[in-house]
């Protein structure tokens, strides 16, 4: 066996006697790649590039985002379109680091069990996503979704929709005071909005109820950086010539 | 020059086979009196790694259910896959894995250090805290209450929770280490300690939030950057919560089942260092083809392909410890788990690294093959190493045999079946739909434009999985009932005594 001469290993023999300096550098080893990945993300230059037109979400989409978060709708979906021929095919315009500038937390996802959902916002009418999430094989089937029922009975609670708001404007999100303060006005006109689109298809939708902030979600879903991306490429041939 | 022989118990007998060297376990020449040990706290932690052990498993079997066949969802908010899967992987990872290294930890390190826990109000209080948090989670979970990052679900209160527990088990760990009465840490020690000072840093890291409410919490990161430090995080609790600690556990158990001694000491110095060094930076991995920045997806793959080297020098050291002992593999169920956990172990290191090169992975992200990958070393390593360490501690924990001493073979088989239907199936589903989703006809469109149509020919494979899941979950039923039997077996008069009781 090769251990009989431990002649040239009586350094480590030193540290295994030495709990404090064992325990320092095992520190110290596995913070060199955690600083050097983590840190720079932080900077300008090296980190997430920004996107001009993407805002923060409205409320009531917060509102619907915290669902989507609550449901764990990210263990069966991604939002994060790769630059590939097929996916821009399938899904659109492959996912830009500014579009997740003002998700606390991200929902990339890591598996698609379903659809990636990162272009879902314009393609399909409020109305399916009505029917859908109720019950997901009238508009798919063949669908192994599960039914959501209680997003039609449970009411959004404006308090607790603010509340979120002012967490989020602590993390950095850019919400105004005014933005805080009218947060149950905003959740009645765009969630009044979407019962009237829904009302021109036939259904019957309460303003309060958490399908309503669902759909206004996923309404929003990679609309802003499919036009901002649209912008920057109509522009680059200009510049180029 | 210290050398060591194997420890205390006197079923092991080293000195003999070869020249002593310093990868063995220590001995008795630095004791000056005899150590009481707490047994009581590992089998505490023991008896919830195997109740928490089939909890979670049953989830696990529950939502592969569920993906077969959407109505198991039960149409209740509680019972959705969405809001049950987090509970199967907190409770498989927290609540049976750290349960399991928590049990290898109290048992292993009093005889490495040859000295009782420090304190065991601290023993104590980490073993119910723990139980708690994992209690916590049971209820919170299936109510919705989440922070929505994969195995960092766990709100604020309960985070909080975490660090405290944490920081009590660690001032235990370390209290115990300096009350050492031999000189030297073992090579466990080494990997438990990294595990215990690791955690707590990327479990604050990645947990840092802006309370809403009591139950809802925003991250101070937000988008890639939240993405980055999750995936350190993540791939880390892959990395120190079910590997380092779980190779710590298998430098203890498994020479000591073997009767061998550590293969070598220089392997061990150089694996664990690359380890631990190279770990950490492996998560982007987790993000390839996102937006994160280039360097840092650069930077992942290379550092994860280069993990193959220290995983791999993990696991020869534990497979050439068995030298000399590959005889006993045929009737021993102890050892039996072991060669094949550490197997698998070397194939999931190997499969991971090559997942993480970015050409494969645009094929494999998002599919079921890593759902295959992660149950290889989950079920394979992780499980079986456990299964392993439980089949040899029980006897000597409560002194007495196992009440069904053939049932171990049984799980065994069970189990190993069990991971190759799994993983076999996982694989097939995630090429399948892999393959698919890029597909494109020779008219430059979408060969399967139809999303659901992939998932509709998955089913079959789901359903093999389900069988797969469902035989390691019976084989840690009946090592439950097994447990049980035995642990009461002790408690009760001995056999022979009952026995003439009845007689008269």
């Amino acid at each position: 066996m090769s251990d009989d001469n431990n002649a040239p290993y009586y350094w480590h023999r030193k540290l295994e006697g030495n709990l404090g300096l064992f325990a320092v550098l095992t520190t110290i080893v596995i913070l060199i790649g955690a600083l050097v990945e983590i840190i720079p993300m932080f900077t300008v230059t090296a980190g997430p590039q920004q996107l001009a037109g993407v805002t923060p979400y409205t409320p009531l989409e917060q509102a619907g985002r915290d669902i989507y978060v609550r449901e764990g709708c990210y263990t069966c979906h991604s939002q994060m379109v790769r630059p590939t021929r097929a996916e821009l095919l399938r899904y659109g315009d492959w996912s830009r680091a500014g579009e997740f500038e003002y998700e606390h937390p991200f929902q990339l996802g890591s598996r698609r069990l379903g659809p990636d959902l990162h272009r879902v916002g314009g393609k399909y009418p409020d109305a399916w996503h009505y029917e859908h999430m109720r019950n997901p094989r009238s508009t798919s089937p063949g669908s192994v979704m599960p039914t959501y029922g209680w997003l039609y009975t449970q009411s959004i609670d404006a308090a607790d929709v603010q509340a979120s708001i002012k967490a989020l404007r602590a993390v950095g999100v850019p919400y105004t005071d005014a933005d805080v303060a009218g947060v149950p006005e905003q959740i009645k006109t765009q969630g009044g909005e979407i019962v009237q689109k829904l009302a021109s298809q036939g259904i019957k939708a309460s303003p309060d109820h958490e399908i309503i902030a669902m759909i206004a979600y996923l309404q929003k879903l990679g609309v802003q950086g499919r036009a901002a991306i649209k912008a920057q490429t109509a522009a680059q041939p200009a510049s180029a010539q | 020059m210290r050398v060591s022989t194997l420890p205390n118990e006197s079923t092991v007998a080293t000195a003999n086979v070869r020249t002593a060297s310093v990868a063995e376990i220590p001995l008795t020449t630095a004791v000056g009196g005899a150590v009481e040990y707490d047994e009581q706290i590992t089998k505490y932690f023991l008896g919830g790694a195997i109740v928490f052990g089939v909890v979670g498993m049953l989830v696990g079997v529950i939502i592969a259910l569920q993906i077969a066949w959407w109505p198991a969802n039960l149409g209740l908010p509680w019972t959705t896959f969405g809001r049950l899967r987090p509970l199967h992987t907190n409770a498989v990872i927290f609540a049976f894995g750290g349960n399991i290294v928590f049990t290898a930890i109290y048992y292993s390190m009093q005889r490495l250090l040859k000295v009782r826990m420090w304190s065991d109000a601290l023993s104590r209080f980490h073993f119910w805290g723990w139980q708690a948090i994992i209690v916590a989670a049971a209820v919170s979970l299936p109510l919705g209450l989440t922070q929505g990052k994969e195995y960092a679900e766990l709100i604020w209160p309960i985070d909080l929770a975490i660090a405290v527990v944490w920081v009590a088990f660690a001032i235990n760990f370390f209290m115990t280490i300096l009350n050492r009465r031999v000189q030297h840490m073992y090579v466990a020690i080494w990997f438990y300690m990294s595990f215990v000072i690791v955690i707590p840093v990327l479990h604050i890291v990645n947990s840092l939030a802006m309370p809403a409410t009591l139950g809802r919490s925003y991250p101070i990161y937000s988008g890639l950057t939240d993405g980055l430090v999750q995936w350190w995080y993540g791939h880390n609790a892959v990395g120190f919560f079910l590997t380092t600690p779980f190779l710590g556990l298998m430098y203890y158990f498994m020479p000591r089942a073997a009767e061998r001694p550590v293969f070598s000491y220089r392997l061990s110095i150089i694996h664990f260092w690359a380890l631990i060094f190279l770990y950490i930076w492996a998560g982007p991995h987790h993000l390839l083809y996102s937006a994160l920045p280039e360097w840092s997806q650069t930077l992942g793959m290379i550092f994860s392909i280069m993990l193959i080297a220290p995983s791999w020098g993990g696991m020869l050291n534990g497979l050439l410890t068995m030298k000399g002992a590959w005889h006993r593999v045929r009737t021993d169920p102890v050892l039996k788990f072991f060669v094949v956990a550490v197997s698998f172990y070397g194939m999931s290191t190997f499969e991971g690294p090559m997942m993480s090169i970015r050409a494969v992975n645009l094929l494999s992200h998002y599919t079921n093959w890593t759902i295959g990958h992660v149950h290889s070393g989950a079920l394979g390593w992780v499980g079986m190493v456990s299964f392993g360490m439980i089949y040899w501690l029980v006897p000597k924990l409560y002194k007495t045999e196992w009440a069904k001493p053939g049932w171990a073979t049984t799980h065994f088989w069970l189990g190993t079946i069990g991971i190759v239907l799994y993983t076999v199936s996982m694989w097939a589903a995630g090429l399948t739909e892999g393959l698919q989703w890029r597909a494109i006809d020779s008219e430059g469109q979408l060969t399967y434009p139809s999303f659901v149509n992939i998932v509709e020919q998955l089913q079959v494979f789901y359903w093999l999985r389900l069988v797969g899941g469902t035989m390691f979950l019976v084989g840690i039923v009946m090592l439950l009932i097994n447990y049980i039997a035995t642990v009461r077996g002790a408690a009760a008069p001995a056999p022979t005594a009952r026995r003439a009781a009845v007689a008269a």
